[in-house]
């Protein structure tokens, strides 16, 4: 018994050495050479930081697009999701009035246009991506509010589509993010 | 057909493409015979040295346990000090505080269990130290523990009789150096190309587009992300695990990891029928696994793709399917796959809110943590369904009116016992686990605990009860998902989930280790025409229906009253 004490001993702090010191140092360093440098891609505008590339952020004004409804408020330092049950009634009351606030920001969208992504909460509270139908419902009212032409936004969103991995794997998705950096560099 | 089910299928195949030819090599590694990797013998050996271990040492099954007993409970308390002081240790740039002495003693049962439920949030439960040095150092080596006991399994049925099981150090190093280390390695390398942070920076800050003030959490999460799903852990860096845009960045991500967890616990099947060179009972058993795996995913798949018909009745557009804690770049398809190969595996790692999928989708995750050995967790699953194998054998032996055996040895009253106690546990566990707490709920409200046990659950109703019931099953089967809306940072959830896991993990890596020890040491008995085969379809069909009977048996009355009776309320 005493000889398996010794030896578990030993060699706890041998592994530890290995798994927790040269393993993961050497990951940081050879991850110094990717996008961000192994600290998350950041997007700046004018030298300055305005967001990370992976992580949503939140749009309320009309003249962006907005992102999902989010359980944490877009709080990157604490994601999680809302954990509502699908028969909670509380929570069939909160995706009631996002589609009621859609409606009212969206004048023209019908009910059974808008897809359920965009009056869901995300898994992470962080979910940078809306489907396409959740940027189709929303180009009458980005056009409006920045005076430009539909089909110029359209043609934004178009760009800003993420196809399904190697184009067959997969849905599609738009960046929000990204997508309203587009429009405010128009 | 559309890409989402395209997605998922290739990843299914893919999976295989890779493990099979991992198994046939697990077999060879642990077998000692000649493999490429043989070029990190120096490491090994110099481990061995380091440790003052020699491998040449034979055990017999109770030494084999002995060992791992030692070293599991060595890691238990090293680690529950060092959780405790974490505020007061290097490496915390974020300041973040210790943990309570009963949030330590849960979180560390559960990583040294490979069970990985978190009661703490990853952004602010834990300093860089602990997430590394603590969880991240037992993501391996729980790991590997459990495949070094499956191996002792293999032992004791390659040879004819023996009682010499081979070095459980060996078993345990080699499975980190010719198995764990490597592959994380490459994963580690992927994850972070693709977005995943994994330097030791600490907090950032950011003004967004819109002028908000936000907070970013990062650190070195690539490296523990790679090793929580290659060893079947799950525990992730961040709170909401695998759903986390930094955890898992893109579709391609979602693959890879998908493809890590559950490529280890096929592969020891296939090694399985290798290793004791009866290759088709290996293959049996892959077999009935992965049957199960799409008896459980295609209904899980037609309830996720289908929407919820609550928000159906809104009258909204339900063509992306029931996206309430989902993220768009994986879809409803790629989360279900993953919430069926994440529950029947015992990684509980999750890319989608569980609490929040579709009442039928619950119950399959909580069947497939109930049967916990489609595939299950690093080497673990095979014990498990070892069980179920001996009673399965017993069962046909009654039915057949021969003497059991398994594989040329006599199945006797020793073992049977000791198998059924195995198979009581779990429902033992499981269902008193929940009574306890829906009676603490109900009569208890108001108890003056960190959360009030009537501010526990998220959801009214039956809804609530399946996120108690989830809890537990999750403990149970060493599992770690949950039903997160769950208050469960309390000191009675810390000390039942505690206490239940660790009975979950070591009683059932005890009781198929003696079952094979004893078996083995028993007079070998050729095969002849009176010998009931083990390695036909008959005798696996058998052994699928022994599975079902059981579980169904045990949990569908626990069932009827959580994801059951809320699926057909909604039915209304």
């Amino acid at each position: 018994m005493k000889k398996y004490i010794i030896q578990s001993i030993r060699l706890t702090v041998v592994l530890l050495v290995l798994l927790c010191v040269v393993y993961p140092i050497s990951v940081a360093f050879i991850g110094k050479m990717s996008k961000g440098s192994g600290g998350g891609e950041k997007i700046t505008k004018n030298g300055k930081t305005i967001g990370y590339a992976l992580l949503g952020q939140s749009f309320n004004k009309p003249e962006y697009f907005w992102g999902r409804p989010s359980a944490v408020a877009y709080n990157a330092a604490g994601s999680a999701g809302s954990n509502k049950g699908p028969s909670n009634p509380d929570y069939l009351k909160d995706v009631q009035s996002r589609i009621d606030t859609l409606l009212k920001y969206n004048p023209g969208i019908k009910k059974s246009d808008i897809p359920a992504d965009m009056v869901t909460a995300s898994g992470s509270g962080l979910d940078p991506n809306i489907s396409e139908e959740g940027a189709a419902i929303q180009v009458a009212r980005v056009a409006k509010a920045r005076k430009i032409d539909e089909k110029k936004v359209m043609e934004l969103v178009a760009m800003n589509t993420l196809k399904p991995f190697l184009g067959v794997f997969g849905p599609s998705s738009v960046n929000v993010l990204k997508l309203n950096l587009a429009l405010d560099e128009l | 057909m559309n890409t989402e089910l395209t997605g998922i299928i290739a990843t299914f195949l893919l999976t295989l493409v890779i493990a099979i030819p991992l198994g046939k090599y697990l077999a060879k590694v642990f077998a000692g015979e000649k493999v490429w990797t043989d070029f990190l013998k120096p490491l090994e050996t110099g481990i061995y040295k380091l440790s003052g271990i020699n491998v040449k040492e034979q055990m017999d099954w109770k030494q084999q346990m002995k060992a791992l007993l030692t070293i599991n409970l060595l890691w238990l308390v090293y680690g529950f000090f060092v959780l405790i002081f974490q505020d007061k240790l290097p490496f915390n740039p974020d300041g973040n505080p210790g943990m309570t002495p009963d949030l330590a003693f849960n979180t560390i049962i559960s990583f040294v269990a490979n069970c990985n439920l978190q009661h703490y949030s990853g952004e602010s439960g834990v300093s860089y130290l602990t997430q590394q040095y603590v969880l991240m150092f037992l993501q391996f080596v729980s790991a590997a523990t459990g495949i070094a006991a499956a191996v002792v399994l293999f032992k004791a049925f390659r040879d004819k009789t023996t009682t010499q099981l081979g070095n459980f150090w060996e078993f345990f190093v080699k499975a980190i150096t010719r198995l764990l280390l490597p592959l994380s390695f490459i994963i580690a390398l992927i994850l972070t190309f693709n977005g995943t942070p994994a330097s030791y920076e600490g907090k950032d800050q950011f003004i967004s587009m819109q002028g908000d003030t936000v907070n970013v959490s990062r650190g070195p999460a690539a490296q523990m992300i790679a090793i929580k799903h290659l060893g079947t852990n799950g525990g992730g860096y961040f709170g909401v695990n695998s759903a986390h845009p930094f955890e898992n960045p893109s579709y391609f991500t979602n693959m890879v990891e998908l493809i890590a967890q559950v490529i280890i616990p096929i592969a020891m099947v296939i090694a399985f029928g290798f290793f004791i060179r009866r290759k088709k009972l290996g293959w049996t058993i892959f077999g009935v696994m992965t049957i199960g795996l799409f008896m459980l995913l295609i209904p899980m798949l037609s309830s996720e793709l289908g929407g919820s018909p609550a928000l159906a009745k809104m009258g909204i557009s339900q063509t992306t399917g029931a996206m309430e804690g989902k993220e768009v770049r994986f879809g409803p398809a790629a989360s279900a796959y993953w919430s069926t190969v994440t529950t029947i595996i015992s990684t509980g790692s999750v890319n989608s809110m569980h609490d929040s999928t579709m009442p039928m989708s619950g119950t399959w995750q909580l069947l497939g943590m109930m049967i916990n050995s489609f595939y299950g967790g690093c080497g673990v699953g095979l014990l498990n369904y070892f069980i179920y194998l001996i009673v399965a054998v017993f069962i046909s032996g009654l039915m057949v009116g021969r003497t059991p055996e398994f594989l040329g040895h006599k199945v006797e009253a020793r073992e049977i016992k000791i198998a059924a106690i195995i198979t009581l546990l779990s429902p033992f566990l499981i269902l008193a686990g929940t009574a306890i707490a829906s009676y603490v709920f109900t009569n208890y409200g108001d108890a003056s605990w960190a959360v009030q046990p009537k501010n526990w659950l998220n959801n009214p109703s039956f809804h609530g009860f399946s996120e108690m019931l989830y809890e537990v099953t999750s403990a149970n089967a060493n599992n770690g998902s949950g039903f997160e809306g769950l208050g469960d940072n309390n000191i009675f959830w810390n000390v039942l989930t505690g206490v239940i896991i660790f009975l979950g993990r070591f009683l059932p890596i005890i009781g198929p280790i003696a079952i094979a020890g004893l078996l083995g040491a028993k007079k070998f008995i050729p095969e002849s025409a009176g010998t009931l085969k083990t390695d036909t379809k008959t005798f696996a069909l058998m052994t699928f229906a022994v599975i079902i009977v059981l579980n169904a048996l045990s949990y569908f009355p626990a069932l009827a009253l959580g994801p059951l009776a809320e699926y057909f309320t909604m039915l209304k």
